[in-house]
Parts: C-alpha cells; structure tokens; sequence
C-alpha cells in the first residue's frame, strides 16, 4: 500500500480555492468536502462536473465559489467528458490532474455506463462521487444508492429496493484505487486525494455526504450523523489497492469493540427513515453484524 | 352535485389526467421542471395497482414505456429538453414499432442544460424532427391547467388510437402554476384504448395493413405471439429489405396522420373573424396574446387570437386562410424563431409574418405583443 501523509488542523494548507459564500443549502455536506478536497488536490487540477448540487454550489454569475476551471458537462457522460480532456492534456504534455467530481445519480445511475468504459481503460483520472443518498438537486427523488426503506418525493412509501454498492461495482472494474470516505471526516479524504493524486490509473473516491433537507434533519447535524453511520458499523471507510482491502482507522477502531451501537440510533436522527418497520430495521442489523463478523474473520485472522 | 374542483400546479393537472385517461404505467426520471408528474404518479399509482418505476436514466424511462405499453399497459413518461434529447432513438422506435405512449416534455430553455428552472419553447421543432428517419408526430400544446388535463387525456387516446407516440408539450410557466381545476366525471371525457385484434391468435399479424392503416395491437407476450423490431418491418413483424413492403409500410405510417388531421387537429380562435392582425399564439404565450387581443379591441385595432392546440400535425389549412384576411400574423414564442418558420410556409407569402422571440427566462408580456400589433395596423 502507498503511505500517506497524516494531515491534521495545524499542518491543513490555509490557502483557500473556494471562496466564502456559496450556493450549497446550510449544513451541507459537500461543502465541506469542496473546500477540504481542494487543499489537497491543488491549483494544478481541472473538473468535469455533471448537473448536481455541486454545480449549483459553485454559483450563479457573478457570485462566483470557486477558483478552479470547471468543466460542467451533460449528466450522462461525466468520466467520458474527463476521459477527452485527460487525453489532451496529456498530448499537450501537461501533468495536469483530471478530477471528475459528480453525485450519485450522475454516477451510479445515468452516469455509470460512462464510468464502466473510464474503469476499463483505466484512465489516469480521479473519480469522486459525493454520496447523498438520493436527487437532491432536483428535489430529493429517490437514486441507486437510496437506502432500502428511505423517503424520497419518489418513494413515498418508503424505497423497496436495496441501495446500490457503487465502491464494490467500480472495484469489481479492478482500478488503481478504489478508497470510500465520509463527510465527516474531511482530513481522511484530504489524505486519501493526496494518495490519489501519486497513483497513476483510475482512482474512485466515494463519499457518503449527510444532506440535512434531503436526509431530514437538522442543519448542525451533518457531521454528527455522517460519524454515526460509521460508528455503528453501516457505512465503512476503507481503501482498495491492487485488489487489497484495509479499513481506515475510523472504521478500522470498530474491530475492537465487541458490539457496535444499533443502526437504530442512526436511522432516528432523520426523518427519511420514518417508514422503516421494526422487521425492516432487524434485517438490516442483520447485515450489518453479518458484515462485521466477516470483517474480523477478514482483518483480524492473525 | 357540484363538480371536485382543487387549486393544482399544471404537472399535478397533468399527472391526474393521466390517470383519468387509465394509464397505469409511469417510466420516469427526474427532470426539472417535470419532476411532479412522477411524484404525484408515484404515490398515485400504487394506490390503484398500477406500476411508478423511477429509472436509471431518460432511455431507461423511455425504454420501460415502450416495453410496458406493448405488453398491454397505457404508459406516461415525463420529462424536459435534455431528456427528450436523450429519448429521441426510443421516440423513432416507438413510431416504428408502433407502440402507443404518451411523453410530456415540460419546456424549459435550451439547448443542452440551459436554464432549467425557465420556461421555454424551445423544443416544438424537435417535437417533429428531433428522431430520425420519416415518422408521424402528434404534438399537443396546452395553455392552461385545466387544458392540461384534458389534453393528456386527449394524449392517450390519439396514442391508443393511432398506435404511435404522442408528445404533450407546455412550457415550465404552464407547468408549475396553479389554477383552479374542475375534474370531469367518470366518462365525461372520452377514454379510447387501443383495438384489440378480432382474428384468432394463429391469424394474428401486428402489422397487417388490410383492415385499414392502424392495425389492431394485442398484448405482447399473451396468447398472440408476434415479433417486434425497430427494423423496417413486414406485416408479420419480422423484418424485410423488400422495396415494395418498407415503402408500403413507411407511407402507411405518415397516413395515420395524414388521413386523419380532422380527427387529430385542435385549435381555438378568439375574435379572429374579422382580424386585420392576427397572432399565432400556444402555450403561456397565448395567454399573453389574449390579454394583448382584448385590450386591443379596447383600442378599436382589429386583433385576433390564433391558438394551435395540436401544434403537429400543424393547421396548415385554417392558418393559410388566416394568411389571406389577416394584414400580417404575429408569432411571439419563447425561442428565437421555430413556429414562424411553419406559419411562413403556410402562408406563402400571402401576409407579413412577424416573430417575437425571447429566451431570457422571461416571459412575453403583453404590452411587447400590443406594441408590434400597432406597428402593423
């Protein structure tokens, strides 16, 4: 595995590529993620964005919340768009680094033909998807990694389907790297970029990134909720390199502890889990617990 | 009893006449400024036992119509320019296939993202040659809620009736407010489904032109087995490269329109019997247009209302009468020129035709139509 830096709030770059005020909804999720992700990847970067909350979060004109040249593409095509500008830059002879930066919907649904075909080439470009569980550009309607049971304006019910694991699809693709991360932890993402940045091939980052109006709660809670999925064994931060898995260190921790804290507790911080039956709520403890005990047979086996 | 009446945004209109008209499969993917036609559908329809599926993207959402609708169902997609962009292959096979489904495409500015929470429209060209090869098109574009209701209403039946695709076309100003809607009763308006085949299943061909230009549709994958491919197609279904049977077949296709206009076309004319002025006016522009008309009148200026509300097939024959007594027609649309290119070549020449065109975001006003009336007369 490549060693990483560990980057702490005294030795965080203070130069800025986001300006102060943006467009992004209070409490946001990806604005965290923006601003600390951007201090790793540097000014020698360019983006290829898809129609997502991240283009509204740049601005309108000429309130403007990014320095970064920015290429907002077509929701479909977010990694073939990358795929072009990456070719060019590197006929031009530039080193430039290429970061596709979309949403869910833009990755895992209308987007994933296009991620596939950059997976397969193995293109020399990150890939960040900000995970907020569901179209909350366009209102909160249900996407491929809703989780089973969550509230949507298209799910009013309650989704019937399980979320999709994007990670583990692009990792069955085998890329570079392949790291997940989590909104509350900016820092992790910060060095796991930094990692990317020194890897040559197609690295996937993959962010679970609370959304207060779309997740239902409270705009102080993003980062208290997002550190709840991981404390209680649902959402897990880890790395893939050449096909090898190792947990980070928040969730790494948990192997550890003898029991976790239930997903009841985190399901309760929001409103979009209001549906979910008891019998909803044991099947995925269930999975949940299943999961770790693999994990320790995994990871703890010496 | 005093009809239901409800205050309801053009999209929950919209979503309401669908499920007046029986349809009981909705195919969809979020788009501003459409995305409350799958809401509303998505809460409405398992009530009823019908399907919502939200799909993967906006082929995905075409596709499911196309497969659900053969296999027997009424299927609705809703979406906005870009999405229409992206059904466009699915839209021609539709046509080829013969496959009826309703697509509402709720206008915004283009091309590409352009300005998707304003109301465009943009997209009445690329209602009628936005897929490739020779097809039909039936294109509808309402100006008001309750319009919009019975128009995808109307939708369905044209679709049903004459086996194809129909679009209903409204802009994002008709789609998202709010007006008083009166729901018609159970059989008030007319609900037609499609012509189930008479023959017995060994006898069935689903594209048998002997018994008239629409031959009738079982459901695929019932007792009535029969092939189905975007290739030009014999009477059996399966394909053929025989010149005389794909020029038969394609010309029968245009004839469902073509023999048909009286059935399929729809207008409204408001004080234009003895306009020197006349404005061609669909959608949110046309309520512009008829304020602009009335207060004309006030004025004594000769103005009248020409309002398409079956934009394709277009009323050549009523707008080159117009042409004839009218000094000049107006068109103001919200594009830079696309319904005054058809109106020219209607009129061939017969009177001036003048565009007012905006794609700021804004609206027409009426006091920008009054002003190019005046300029005429």
């Amino acid at each position: 595995m490549t060693t990483a830096a560990k980057t702490n709030v005294l030795n965080l770059s203070t130069e800025e590529f986001v300006h102060p005020g943006n467009r992004a909804c209070s409490g946001c999720g990806l604005s965290i993620l923006y601003r600390i992700g951007l201090k790793a990847l540097g000014r020698d970067c360019i983006f290829v964005v898809p129609p997502s909350c991240l283009t509204v979060m740049q601005g309108l004109f000429p309130i403007a919340a990014s320095q970064m040249p920015i290429l907002n593409g077509t929701f479909a095509s977010t990694a073939a768009i990358a795929t072009g500008v990456r070719a060019a830059m590197k006929r031009r002879g530039k080193q430039t680094q290429v970061v596709a930066w979309a949403g869910d919907g833009g990755t895992a649904d209308i987007g994933i033909q296009a991620l596939s075909g950059a997976l397969e080439r193995n293109e020399d470009i990150i890939y960040i998807c900000y995970d907020n569980e569901a179209y909350m550009n366009t209102g909160v309607q249900r996407s491929g990694t809703t989780p089973q049971g969550g509230l949507t304006t298209t799910t009013p019910y309650g989704k019937k389907e399980q979320g999709k694991n994007l990670p583990e699809i692009v990792a069955a693709h085998n890329p570079a790297y392949v790291a997940t991360c989590s909104a509350s932890y900016p820092l992790d993402f910060h060095d796991k970029l930094l990692k990317a940045k020194q890897i040559s091939g197609l690295k996937y980052i993959h962010i679970q990134t609370p959304c207060p109006p779309g997740w239902g709660c409270e705009e102080r809670m993003t980062v208290k909720i997002g550190k709840a999925a991981i404390d209680c064994g649902l959402f897990d931060l880890y790395e893939i390199e050449d096909g090898k898995k190792q947990l980070s260190e928040p969730s790494r921790k948990l192997l550890k502890k003898a029991k976790l804290p239930s997903v009841q507790e985190y399901l309760s911080m929001q409103t979009r889990f209001k549906a979910l039956s008891d019998e909803q709520i044991a099947v995925m403890q269930e999975r949940i617990d299943q999961k770790w005990a693999d994990y320790r047979q995994e990871f703890c086996a010496e | 009893m005093a009809k239901k009446v409800a205050l309801l945004q053009g999209n929950t209109a919209c979503a309401y006449g669908a499920l007046y008209a029986g349809c009981n499969f909705f195919g969809g993917y979020p788009i501003t400024p459409s995305t409350e036609v799958a809401e509303v559908l998505s809460e409405e329809l398992p009530k009823i036992g019908g399907k919502f599926i939200q799909m993967e993207d906006e082929i995905g959402a075409m596709a499911s119509v196309i497969g659900a609708s053969l296999t027997g169902q009424k299927a609705l997609t809703a979406t906005s320019g870009p999405g229409v962009s992206l059904k466009q292959e699915l839209i021609g096979y539709a046509c080829i296939a013969e496959t009826p489904c309703v697509i509402i495409n709720v206008m915004r500015g283009g091309p590409s993202t352009g300005m998707p929470t304003g109301p465009g429209q943009s997209d009445v060209q690329q209602a009628k040659w936005g897929t490739h090869g020779d097809h039909p098109v039936i294109a509808l574009v309402p100006a008001s809620c309750q319009e919009i209701f019975s128009e995808t209403v109307r939708a369905f039946n044209l679709a049903e009736k004459y086996r194809m695709p129909v679009q209903v076309l409204y802009d994002e100003i008709v789609g998202h407010m709010r007006e008083r809607i009166e729901f018609p009763e159970p059989g008030e308006l007319e609900v037609i489904d499609r012509e189930a085949p008479s023959c017995s299943p060994e006898d069935y061909k689903p594209f048998d032109p002997s018994n008239g230009d629409v031959p009738p549709l079982a459901a695929f994958g019932s007792e009535y087995r029969f092939h189905v491919t975007g290739l030009n197609k014999a009477a059996d279904g399966f394909p053929t490269t025989k010149a005389e049977l794909v020029d038969a077949e394609q010309r029968r296709q245009l004839r469902k329109i073509d023999a048909n206009i009286a059935d399929i076309e729809s207008y409204e004319e408001y004080q234009t019997d003895d306009a020197e002025v006349v404005i061609f006016a669909y959608g949110s522009t046309s309520r512009s247009a008829r304020y602009a008309v009335n207060e004309l009148r006030k004025e004594g200026v000769k103005a009248g209302l020409f309002r398409p509300i079956t934009l394709w097939p277009f009323p050549e024959k009523r707008v080159a009468e117009l042409a004839q007594q009218a000094k000049a027609i107006i068109v103001p649309e919200l594009n830079l020129g696309q319904m005054n290119l058809e109106v020219e070549r209607v009129a061939k020449g017969a009177c001036e035709i003048i565009g007012i065109h905006r794609v700021d975001g804004e609206p027409i006003n009426p006091g920008q139509i009054m002003a190019q009336v005046k300029e005429v007369v």
